[in-house]
């Protein structure tokens, strides 16, 4: 759970660092070159969209691995904790963000998977043509970029699932590194749970960022 | 002072349970909590009602028999023990739900009395020193620095009372678990099966089916000890340290 997760917020901090990329004012020229390369990494010396296929085969069986240790984990909670209703009693909310961030894990998790599902169908596939007319598969991904966030709703979708992505790598991040054994004292706990909150806000902002841009007209002029 | 109280009621393990309330008068405030639940079951006693069961021994915050649920939080929510929490932290007139801690491996025996022996089968899994029988060996025959020995010290005051276990969402006893191992582990004593007995341990914690730690902290909340979070991280040094050593199941 904890190294699975930590591969994923890897690879979500690298991606939504490639996302600047939009932010640069050449018609998306670096972009598109960006998305290219991708396809011919480490070529000539293997095949085109070897080195794509062997990343995506790694990042695949990393969430695989992740949602068996979540599927896992849950069962194990069920079968000590109850399903529901483990005290007739509620405790007196404590209200502690922190507290509802690792209590929501499974269900921002699942909000996750649903957006990722979307999100590859959208950007990888090409089956949802947001914003551009269906059986298009010859925009450049620049434009399909453009095309797909200059709806309201679309931007707000991505909105919701980042909020998710945002609350679940701030117990995520801390969490993983305290199963790792970083938790060594009282200080080292506030500086991962400080990381969190960095790492989860650059999360959110980083991603939201061009979508908002886009919508609201400032990229893509 | 005068309370209501409404508590968990369960004749046997396979019962079904409900709560059952109890008005209550002449409750003094220097009363524990324990102490008004003996005056509840005197009442109940003179009624020929069954009196309410629940666990108990020294009354002094040291041994861990006694523990229920308050309020919804294990042991009230004072960070002390069932035994050392007193009246006088309720309002006159309040309503106080009483009930037994729940979990999976902890089967309700009798009202608020659980079985807690999965914790003694994890103890019985490595959460001891062998040592050889013979005259006591000079107090300070084997040196232990002073940062370790008080981190030992300071986990070893878990008594084992299970709130960790009744107030964890995953039902996990990983504060309980770590707690031993903090305290063997930085030892000179605890060496020799330092890593055999994190991997024992673990195995017997997860066999009683205990839920997996997910590093939420309700653990550390209600501890009557205060035993912190990083014992858990220690557990879990040790257990990645024991993947390379050939030792323990
Ligand atoms: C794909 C759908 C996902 C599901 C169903 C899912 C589910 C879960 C669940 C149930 C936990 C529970 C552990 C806990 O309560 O602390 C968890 C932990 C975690 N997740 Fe996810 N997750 C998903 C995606 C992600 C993503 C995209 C990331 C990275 C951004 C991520 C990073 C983490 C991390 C770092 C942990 C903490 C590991 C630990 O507690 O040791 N997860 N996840
Ligand atoms: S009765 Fe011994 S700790 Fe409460």
């Amino acid at each position: 759970m904890a190294v699975t997760g930590l591969i994923l917020i890897g690879f979500l901090l690298f991606h939504a660092f490639g996302n600047f990329k939009l932010l640069i004012p050449d018609e998306g020229a670096e972009f598109n070159e960006y998305s290219h390369l991708l396809r011919r990494l480490l070529y000539p010396i293997l095949p085109p969209m070897f080195f794509l296929w062997g990343f995506r085969i790694f990042m695949l069986a990393a969430t695989g691995l992740h949602l068996y240790s979540a599927y896992k984990l849950t069962g194990r909670r069920w079968s000590s904790a109850g399903v529901s209703g483990r005290y007739v009693s509620q405790k007196p909310s404590t209200s502690k963000a922190h507290s509802y961030a690792a209590r929501t894990m499974i269900w921002g998790g699942i909000i996750i998977v649903l957006f990722v599902i979307m999100h590859l169908l959208q950007f990888t596939a090409q089956v949802l043509t947001f914003g551009y007319p269906d059986g298009t598969t010859t925009l450049e991904p620049y434009d399909r970029t453009l095309a797909g966030f200059s709806e309201w709703w679309v931007v707000l979708v991505y909105a919701i699932a980042m909020l998710a992505v945002c609350v679940h790598v701030f117990h995520g991040f801390w969490s993983a590194f305290a199963t790792l054994g970083a938790n060594v004292s009282a200080k080292s706990q506030g500086v991962l749970k400080g990381l969190a909150v960095l790492i989860s806000a650059a999360l959110y902002f980083g991603f939201m960022i061009p979508p908002v841009l886009i919508l609201f007209g400032v990229i893509g002029q | 002072m005068k309370v209501t109280l409404r508590i968990w009621r369960q004749a046997k393990q396979d019962a079904q349970g409900r709560m059952v309330s109890y008005p209550l008068d002449g409750v003094s405030e220097d009363m524990s909590f324990l102490e008004m639940l003996d005056l509840l079951n005197e009442h109940l006693t003179k009624q020929n009602e069954e009196p309410v069961a629940f666990d108990h021994d020294c009354r002094e915050g040291i041994c861990g028999a006694c523990g229920v649920v308050i309020n919804g939080i294990a042991h009230g929510g004072e960070h002390t023990t069932t035994c050392q929490l007193h009246m006088r932290s309720f309002a006159d007139n309040a309503t106080i739900d009483i009930e037994p801690w729940q979990a999976g491996p902890f089967p309700v025996i009798k009202d608020l009395v659980v079985d807690r022996t999965a914790l003694d089968r994890i103890i019985q899994a490595g959460g001891f020193i062998s040592a050889n029988t013979g005259s006591a060996p000079d107090a300070h025959a084997v040196p232990a620095p002073k940062r370790e020995s008080d981190k030992a010290f300071d986990a070893a005051t878990c008594i084992g009372c299970g709130a960790c276990v009744a107030a964890c969402p995953n039902g996990s006893a990983m504060l309980f678990t770590s707690a031993k191992i903090t305290h063997l582990a930085m030892l000179p004593q605890g060496q020799p099966e330092r890593y055999s007995r994190v991997k024992g341990m673990i195995a017997q914690h997860d066999e009683e089916g205990f839920g997996g730690c997910t590093n939420i902290g309700e653990c550390s909340e209600v501890c009557p000890k205060g035993i912190p979070m990083e014992t858990i991280s220690q557990l879990n040094r040790d257990l990645i340290s024991s993947l390379f050593k050939g030792t323990g199941k």
